[in-house]
């Protein structure tokens, strides 16, 4: 347990870090008390965490056919190149 | 164009996990069809977070497929390199990133090719604080009839991507690294050659322009009912 508790302004100013897990323990422990007690910064804070989980599933896009043919054979020219010179 | 890197057999030793006496791996894994049946098995379920990392990096689908590629035969050559196959998955996403900053470097490199050419240096750009909870919150609505819940149900996959697509280059790639991929400002620091101020400048900066572009196609697209909106005008409209 650090000492003073965090301002809300102190809070907001690090929520960024702490979503991006850039906090130390005693930081992030100090956020989340912080947010425990407060509603308007647990507000923003669960906005936050949503659209940055929005922003994460943007990662993941269905590999087209046409790449997952040129990989294999990419392995299997691997593989030929392996008989060629045993 | 990105090509796939040669290929040399000679060159590829055996993984180290796949060797005499590695934990957890059976003798017969250490045949050539289970070496590549190894590979292919761990790599199948990350085919769709490769791609879709690659292409919100690239914007564009024939770049991410190129990445994809060169990265997964780099991984397929280099499999030697990968100590603990429990790093599989981060150690191919790293290979990924590489692939692509080496490949985004080359094309800056070259000023007849710029990938923005009419965008500002991005640590020029004066995007202010804006926030898109500022925009939506209101203090005495309940969660489930408030403007960010109404937001949150009508945005689109496709509005949030055309939105980070948008993002200047490194702003764009501040965004994927950390919030798509995970990289801590540290890692994002040394992958890019950029002091870690300047990772958490863009990183803000990033944010704020991505919520003001989003707030814009919330407007734009009519997806804020109109009075509530319009009782926002006022405030969104002070904001740069």
């Amino acid at each position: 347990m650090s000492g003073q508790p965090l301002t809300c302004e102190e809070v907001i100013e690090r929520l960024f870090d702490y979503l991006d897990r850039e906090l130390d323990d005693q930081q992030a422990a100090d956020i989340e008390r912080h947010l425990h007690r407060c509603r308007d910064c647990f507000t923003r804070a669960e906005f936050e965490k949503r659209l940055r989980a929005r922003v994460e599933a943007t990662g993941t896009a269905a590999a087209p056919t046409r790449l997952r043919r040129r990989i294999r054979a990419l392995i299997d020219r691997f593989d030929d190149g392996h008989d060629a010179t045993c | 164009m990105i090509l796939a890197p040669p290929i040399n057999r000679a060159l590829l030793p055996w993984p180290a996990i796949l060797q005499r006496g590695a934990p957890g791996v059976a003798m017969t894994e250490r045949q050539p069809s289970d070496r590549r049946r190894w590979f292919e098995e761990r790599l199948e379920p990350l085919m769709d977070r490769l791609y879709g990392t690659a292409l919100r990096l690239t914007r564009d689908p024939d770049d991410a497929e190129d990445i994809v590629a060169e990265a997964v035969g780099k991984a397929w050559a280099r499999l030697d390199e990968l100590r603990d196959p429990q790093r599989f998955e981060g150690w191919l996403f790293h290979i990924l990133t590489n692939a692509f900053i080496s490949d985004w470097r080359r094309r800056q490199s070259r000023p007849q090719r710029p990938m923005d050419p009419e965008a500002p240096s991005p640590d020029e750009l004066d995007i202010g604080s804006f926030t898109l909870f500022q925009q939506l919150h209101q203090p005495f609505l309940l969660w489930w009839g408030s403007l960010e819940e109404q937001f949150f149900q009508n945005l689109l996959e496709e509005d949030l991507q055309r939105a980070i697509d948008a993002l200047p280059d490194a702003f764009r790639m501040a965004i994927v690294l950390v919030e798509v991929q995970g990289y801590t400002y540290e890692e994002v620091s040394r992958l890019l050659g950029i002091p870690l101020g300047t990772v958490r400048s863009r990183l803000s900066r990033a944010r704020g322009l991505l919520q003001k572009m989003l707030w814009q196609q919330a407007r734009e697209a009519g997806v804020i009912s109109g009075h509530r909106a319009a009782a926002h005008q006022g405030k969104g409209d002070e904001q740069p």
